[in-house]
């Protein structure tokens, strides 16, 4: 435990030793304009003081942002009002909403794809060029056509932005499941067929156990995508819920500490959801005999 | 061809089509094996002696001539569930416990639930693995496992089993007692096995019928019918006759070998 904890805590304290620097170096000329025009000489702890306490820093120092999670997260759980709409909690659940069901969306899909890719000969030769292609389309310019075109069918809210994310995860799930329904070798393939058994008996009892380490490989990179999505999905929109609204709210008018907190919570979020698949995976696999 | 006839082979030939031409895998092979034959298949690599053994379980198609399993095509024997095939590896499922391993084939083949507990019972004392139910295959050796596929092979009713280098992957001394246990199960079960091996000491000591094969093009170039008795203990390996028929063998795998340079 120690020799894992002493290697962390000093990646950590290295981090944070160059965040303060950094906050110095980039806040300090707004420091130095304002004490000149006040008529003002900063001295070097007057000026580091002034650099990690600004109200719009161009880098907020890591207390500033800390209060802030404090301030718009626990602070609010403590006054009673942990889900009222200035809270974070409350924009993590709206962005994590859209978030699992494209995720749900996109593995569904992902799997579809990948089952219909390894047993249809036209599937295999045809759909991955576009997959892939599928990808290269930059996700932002698209982002805002799905959302006015769902829109304008009558589709709004939490859909849109599953959509967007579904569009992201589903592609590690095809990529990985390919491989995984494949991984199976000739012999066991060959021996499946010395007993006469049927395509669905083969993909139940060979070739999906067989692909359960692909897949959940690939479920961690699609649950990041998918947060991604969700996040891109609520930028062009103008929403006025979620963490990518905070993002977009807080860019508008400057609150550079709103905006790190915001990507602290996604960074959180995203940890937390990867985490619990590997969960998943450790128990599954282990129980499998496979881990 | 009498009734008894298992597998029965005319001009069988297959031809691989490969980018460095023809590879002429089986050249006018004609075989029959009898009800009861433990017949072994020697050969160095490439003489088709696997190639063989596939055409008989339906894994490869022959390009020319006729075989025959029970008495019908490969095709419907496969879907007969005719034969059981015991690969090189033993390909166990690691999700699998070894009960459930075995029990595979007989879920695809859709034995009854109670049925299936009793022939899971059977074939793991067949095999000498009683007790060893529960356990997963990474918990057993080499040679346990390989003695799970075969008792995984027998789980269902098929009266022939074909083996490809069951134990060619095992060391000599597990060789040796597996070769034991194997003679004892075919004298207990009277199935039909036709086994593919590259050992001369195993082929002549388990086979009533060694058939001995050369490479380019493969083909038969000699059947040995064995004069030794069905009952044999290891040390018949040091009989006179058994290094006669032993002597044979090296003789044909040689001649087969001389021509091919």
């Amino acid at each position: 435990m120690m020799r894992n904890l002493v290697p962390i805590l000093t990646v950590v304290a290295t981090l944070f030793v160059l965040w303060y620097s950094a906050a110095i170096a980039l806040n300090a000329p707004w420091a130095r304009d304002q004490a000149a025009r006040a008529g003002q000489e900063l001295g070097f702890s007057a000026l580091v003081a002034e650099t990690w306490s600004q109200d719009k820093p161009k880098l907020p120092a890591p207390h500033q942002v800390a209060a802030e999670i404090w301030k718009t997260t626990g602070a609010m759980v403590l006054a009673g009002r942990g889900f009222s709409k200035r809270s974070l909690f409350y924009h993590s659940w709206i962005t994590f909403s859209a978030t699992a069901l494209g995720f749900v969306l996109g593995t569904a899909l992902g799997v579809s794809l990948a089952i219909g890719i390894v047993y249809n000969r036209t599937m295999d030769m045809s759909v991955m060029p576009w997959v892939i292609a599928s990808q290269t389309i930059p996700i932002l310019a698209i982002a805002p056509m799905i959302i006015v075109v769902l829109n304008a069918v009558g589709i709004s809210g939490l859909l849109p932005k599953a959509m967007i994310s579904m569009y992201l995860s589903f592609f590690p799930v095809v990529v990985g499941m390919v491989k995984g329904l494949r991984s199976p070798g000739a012999m066991q393939v060959d021996q499946m067929r010395t007993w006469n058994a049927s395509p669905a008996q083969t993909f139940w009892r060979l070739r999906l156990p067989s692909s359960m380490p692909y897949l959940f490989t690939s479920l961690k990179i699609g649950m990041a995508a998918s947060l991604v999505g969700a996040i891109v999905g609520e930028l062009p929109t103008g929403a006025v819920a979620g963490l990518g609204a905070r993002l977009l709210a807080g860019s508008y008018y400057g609150q550079t500490i709103q905006i790190w907190s915001a990507l602290i919570m996604a960074a959180t979020l995203a940890a937390a959801l990867v985490g619990i698949i590997g969960l998943v995976q450790r128990i599954t696999l282990k129980r499998m005999g496979m881990s | 061809m009498t009734s008894d006839t298992v597998i029965s082979a005319r001009d069988l030939s297959l031809t691989f089509q490969t980018n460095d031409g023809p590879v002429h895998a089986l050249k006018d092979v004609n075989l029959e094996v009898q009800k009861g034959d433990f017949v072994s298949f020697i050969g160095p690599s490439g003489c088709g002696k696997t190639t063989f053994l596939r055409v008989m379980a339906d894994l490869e198609h022959p390009t020319d001539g006729q075989i025959t399993v029970n008495g019908i095509s490969p095709e419907d024997a496969r879907k007969a569930r005719a034969y059981g095939y015991v690969f090189q590896a033993a390909g166990l499922y690691p999700w699998r416990t070894i009960g459930g391993n075995i029990r595979l084939p007989l879920e695809i083949m859709g034995y009854a639930k109670a049925d299936q507990d009793t022939r899971v019972q059977r074939v793991l004392e067949l095999v000498d693995l009683a007790g060893f139910e529960k356990k997963f295959p990474w918990q057993l050796s080499g040679g346990m496992q390989q003695r799970a596929s075969i008792a995984r092979a027998l789980a269902f009713d098929a009266d022939l089993l074909l083996m490809d280098e069951p134990f060619g992957a095992l060391d000599e001394i597990v060789r040796d007692h597996l070769n034991e246990q194997l003679l004892e199960l075919w004298k207990r079960t009277s199935k039909t096995i036709c086994f593919v091996t590259h050992s001369i000491p195993e082929a002549v000591y388990l086979s009533t019928k060694i058939v001995v094969m050369s490479p380019r093009p493969g083909r038969i170039t000699d059947v040995i019918e064995s004069p030794l008795p069905r009952d044999r203990p290891l040390d018949i390996r040091d009989t006179p006759e058994f290094l006669e028929v032993a002597h044979r063998v090296r003789e044909g795998l040689r001649a087969g070998h001389g021509d091919a340079v």
